[in-house]
Formats: C-alpha cells, sequence, structure tokens
C-alpha cells in the first residue's frame, strides 16, 4: 500500500489542516516510509488471530448508575472562547 | 409507470438512567444550560471514560424484546466528526459490533399482519443541543444532553407506504415503552425519527435513489412527511428526472420538505475501536436475566385480553398500546368483573377526555379505584349509565371518587316505583300523539315517552323501570 499526495491532502482536510505543498511532500514521503516499515509485520501468519482493540485483556468494566457531582457551570464554561447566557459561543453553523 | 415505495427508519431512543453513559452526570431534563457537564463528557483532555452498565442492561432489554441477537462480544468505537454539539469532534458510538442485531417486530395496517426486520440496535452517547440565532451572529451550545445513552434501531427497508412507517414506529414506541427502558417522547426528544425513502418501478428489485428525511418530531409528521416525499419523488421520476441522494428536512407548519445544504464531500467517519473503553463480554447467564426480567410485551398482553376478557382485536389492541393504559383497565378490574364495559369506558370516556384536554393518563386524575367503584353503582343500578356519564366527567375534572360526587350532586338513581309512576302518569297525560302513535302500533313512540321521564327526573329514574311502567300504563 502506498500513500499519495490525495490521500495525505484528504487527511489533512479531515483533520482540518491547512498543508503547504511542501508540508504534503514531506509527509507524503514520510507516511509511505512508516506503512512500508510496517509492511514487515505482514510476512507473520496472523490468520489464526483476532483481531485485537486493546494491549490488555481485560474486559467489562463497568460503573454502577449513580448521578455524582457536575462542574460548577463558571467552571465548564471557563475555556470557551466566548460564552452567552450560560452556553459555549461558536460561530454560526447551519446545519447539513 | 407506477412505483413502490420503500422505507426503512433509524430510531433513536433516550435510555432512561439516571447517570450519563460514560461519567456520573445526571441526565435530568431541563436543567439550566451546561449544569450537567464535566471533563468526561466535555472532551477535555487525558480523561477517562467509564461504561455505566445499566445503560448496557436497558439496551439489551430492549434488544430482546426486539427480538434481536445479543452479541456476546460486544464493544464501542469513535465516530469522527467535527461539529461544535460534540465536544470531542467524534461521538463514541459502535460501529461493526451492534449490542443487538437480525430482530423484528410484527405491525398491523388495514388488517394484514406484517414483519418488519430490524437489522441492528446499537449504543451510543447523544449530542449537545445547539441554538441558531436568528440573526446569524453565532450558536449557543448547551452540553447537557452531550454523554446521555441512546438506542439507534435500524430497520431493514421493509415498509412499503407511510402508513406502514407510520405504524412501525408506533408499535416500537409502545415495545420499548413497555420495557421501562426509555420515556420515548418525540415531543421531548427522547425518541427521533429519520427515515430513508425511495421508489422503485414495481415489480424492479433494485432500490431506486433514496433521500433522507429528518426533523420529523410527532407520529403524524412522520406519515405526513414521508407522503409529501413520495409525492414529489413520483413527480421527479414521471417527468423524467432523477432523485438526487440528498438530505432533507420536513417543515412541519409549511408542510413541505426542503432540500438541506448538500455536503460537499461525502462523509467518513473514521470509525475505530475507542482506546478508553475495554470490550464487552456478554453471557448467557447476563441474557438469561435480563430476558427474565422483560414484562409482558404488547402482542402478548393483547393476545392475552381476546382470550382471558373476550375483548375484540380492536378493543384489545387500543388497551395496549400503552403500558399505562393497559395497567389502568387491569387495576380497573380489581373492582369490576366486567371487562367489556370497563374496556368501553376507558376507550370512550377516558381516551376522548385526554385528547381533548391532551395530557398523558398519567397526568389524570381519575384513577382505576375510582372508575372500578362508579361502575359497581352501575351494576348495583345505584346510578343509571347515563348518570355515569356525568359522573365520570366530574371524576377526570376534580378527582372525586364517584361515592361523593353522586352524593354531592344528588344523582342517585330513583328506584322508588310510586315515584316514578306519578311521574310517567303525569307524561302520558302531557303526550296524547305519543300515546296514540304507540297504540297504532309505532313501537318506537315509546322511546319518546322514557325520554320524556328520563328528562323530567334529569336522568335519574331507573330506565328499565320506566319502561316496564310506561308499558304497563298503556
Amino acid at each position: 500500500m502506498s500513500i499519495s499526495k490525495k490521500d495525505v491532502e484528504h487527511v489533512a482536510n479531515l483533520a482540518r489542516l491547512a498543508l503547504t505543498e511542501e508540508e504534503t511532500n514531506i509527509y507524503t514521503e514520510q507516511l509511505n516510509s512508516i506503512l512500508g516499515f510496517f509492511e514487515k509485520l505482514d510476512e507473520l501468519d496472523t490468520s489464526e488471530i483476532k483481531p485485537t482493540s486493546h494491549a490488555f485483556n481485560i474486559t467489562n468494566v463497568f460503573r454502577e448508575d449513580k448521578a455524582g457531582e457536575s462542574l460548577p457551570r463558571e467552571k465548564a464554561l471557563k475555556n470557551a472562547p466566548e460564552q452567552k447566557d450560560g452556553q459555549f459561543k461558536v460561530p454560526t453553523v447551519m446545519e447539513g | 409507470m407506477a412505483y413502490e415505495t420503500v422505507i426503512g427508519l433509524e430510531v433513536h431512543a433516550e435510555l432512561s438512567t439516571e447517570s450519563k453513559i460514560f461519567c456520573d452526570c445526571s441526565t435530568e431534563f431541563g436543567a439550566p444550560a451546561n449544569s450537567h457537564t464535566c471533563p468526561v463528557c466535555l472532551g477535555h483532555p487525558g480523561v477517562l471514560p467509564v461504561i455505566n452498565k445499566q445503560a448496557v442492561e436497558f439496551a439489551m432489554k430492549a434488544a430482546l424484546a426486539l427480538n434481536c441477537e445479543i452479541s456476546t462480544e460486544t464493544k464501542f468505537d469513535r465516530k469522527n466528526y467535527f461539529y461544535p454539539d460534540s465536544p470531542k469532534a467524534y461521538q463514541i458510538s459502535q460501529y461493526d459490533k451492534p449490542i443487538g442485531k437480525n430482530g423484528w417486530i410484527e405491525i398491523e395496517v388495514n388488517g394484514e399482519k406484517k414483519i418488519i426486520r430490524i437489522n441492528r440496535l446499537h449504543m451510543e452517547e447523544d449530542a449537545g443541543k445547539s441554538t441558531h440565532s436568528e440573526f446569524g451572529d453565532g450558536t449557543l451550545v448547551d452540553f447537557n444532553r452531550v454523554g446521555v445513552p441512546l438506542i439507534e434501531i435500524v430497520s431493514e427497508a421493509d415498509m412499503r407506504s407511510p402508513e406502514e412507517a407510520r405504524t412501525y414506529l408506533e408499535k416500537l414506541k409502545a415495545i420499548i415503552q413497555y420495557t421501562g427502558v426509555s420515556d420515548v417522547k418525540m415531543e421531548e426528544g427522547s425518541l427521533r425519527c429519520d427515515a430513508n425513502i425511495s421508489l422503485r418501478p414495481e415489480g424492479q428489485e433494485e432500490f431506486g435513489t433514496k433521500t433522507e428525511l429528518k426533523n420529523m418530531n410527532t407520529f403524524k409528521g412522520v406519515q405526513r412527511g414521508l407522503e409529501y416525499e413520495v409525492k414529489r419523488q413520483t413527480r421527479v421520476l414521471k417527468s423524467g428526472g432523477e432523485v438526487v441522494q440528498e438530505t432533507i428536512r420536513w417543515n412541519e407548519e409549511k408542510g413541505i420538505t426542503v432540500s438541506m445544504r448538500s455536503k460537499e464531500e461525502a462523509h467518513d467517519y473514521r470509525y475505530f475501536p475507542d482506546p478508553d473503553l475495554v470490550d464487552m463480554v456478554i453471557d448467557e447467564e447476563w441474557i438469561e436475566r435480563v430476558k427474565a426480567s422483560l414484562p409482558e410485551l404488547p402482542d402478548v398482553r393483547k393476545a392475552r385480553y381476546v382470550e382471558q376478557f373476550g375483548l375484540t382485536d380492536y378493543d384489545a389492541d387500543i388497551l395496549t398500546s400503552s403500558k399505562a393504559l393497559a395497567d389502568f383497565f387491569e387495576a380497573t378490574l380489581e373492582y369490576t368483573k366486567d371487562a367489556k364495559s370497563a374496556a368501553n369506558w376507558i376507550m370512550g370516556d377516558l381516551l376522548r377526555y385526554l385528547n381533548e384536554e391532551g395530557i398523558e393518563l398519567e397526568e389524570s386524575k381519575v384513577t382505576p379505584k375510582h372508575l372500578g367503584e362508579m361502575l359497581q353503582m352501575i351494576e348495583k343500578g345505584t346510578i343509571s349509565g347515563k348518570i355515569g356519564k356525568t359522573v365520570f366527567k366530574e371524576m377526570l375534572d376534580a378527582g372525586k371518587d364517584a361515592q361523593t360526587i353522586v352524593k354531592e350532586k344528588g344523582l342517585v338513581q330513583i328506584t322508588d316505583e310510586g315515584e316514578i309512576a306519578n311521574i310517567v302518569e303525569a307524561v302520558i297525560e302531557n303526550n296524547p300523539q305519543s300515546v296514540e302513535d304507540y297504540r297504532s302500533g309505532k313501537q318506537q313512540a315509546i322511546g319518546f315517552l322514557v325520554g320524556q321521564v328520563m328528562k323530567e327526573t334529569k336522568g335519574k329514574a331507573n330506565p328499565q323501570l320506566v319502561n316496564k311502567l310506561i308499558i304497563e300504563n298503556l
């Protein structure tokens, strides 16, 4: 598998990153070499191995359904660049 | 060319847990904006979400009630997208291992039963609530709802008309409401519905291009929105055009669908397993335990009403359409054996009242005991059925019991033969024409005379007695 410049632009766009032409070239090259390294793993036979989503072998970590204390509103809003009427204020978004 | 409608629904229901799905913030509805948030649900860095066990059990319960298989191995995934109502820039949802799959429910439309398959039922967290300024000067976001547990129920595209879609949704609501895992109130947003709808030439196997219809906030809205869309798509296809795949919004006030701004690029959610949440393993014993906690569901209860109380299919259907109504009916039967009569009062006077007032049964003042005692009074002949209507109205308005109302208003039925006889004589004397009619063979003239006696006694005379005495007198 190799990564094209277009892939890098797409991923950058999804992450809302503005890359310069030069950066795009560098990342394309770097990502390809990283993936190339990972391709070494393909030499192993993993057909009998279950896909792993976690490094730990634990399951079913739950909490009981009890409501506790929430943050005071001022604290919750403290990092908001803008606020109004106890709410986070963001630039206008139109749905869709 | 004739077209066939194909509809599939995606339904979200908020689970009635006390706390959110991954943190212990309260799920209380209507609290001041941003008063139920914490670093976990606000998506601050370095926090550790932990799964609410009750939310998992509620989801299992709903899944089992909808005849789903429970996945013995299930997990949470991240669905990545940027939107201000999602502070983490991803929603924790379930991608390839939903907790429930391959379910079905049965619906009945115009006397025909039909199975609607359910593709999957998965858990996810709710998003925040954004309010868009009318003046375009910003959007306000309240994160109280972020992290409230949801189940999303995805049907197969098995519905063939807007009416079927509405019936499916009503049935789904009833079943979930019976399980008690959600309030399922569309008006409060604890039940939400999106629809995928397409048309195809009759007989064609392949689906046509679909549109996704959003923002239908009432059951009627779902049906009307879909009906509008059927007409719109038919018009497009008949004029040789093509349906464009897009998301559209139902505008309830104007009664039209509006295209939402089309997206510049297709969604790319990049789902991946949430590294903060470990996998869940659900064993047979757990499934059995949840299964055992399921109450009697609407279909079973309906069948029992027909069998046990001799009610018609139609009556049993109405009574079991909501758990509260069915419970009310059965509680009333602790006071009377006449199930048919109890059913009639509930479906007639009670439901009519609730509709007129626009309230839920739980909000009304009448209790099964009140209704049951009133039915006893009718059975015993203390009051007539007609007076019962007056008494019942008063019960609903004032929340008093039948005894008190009858006493206060002097509504006790007149069963004293002498007293009625006097009135009957007077009525016969004052209505010679009717007497003449009756004697010349017009049986129905007697109805008028009975009516006059009832009028004189303000409806309190025992009708059987009045009938008897008039016939004797004539």
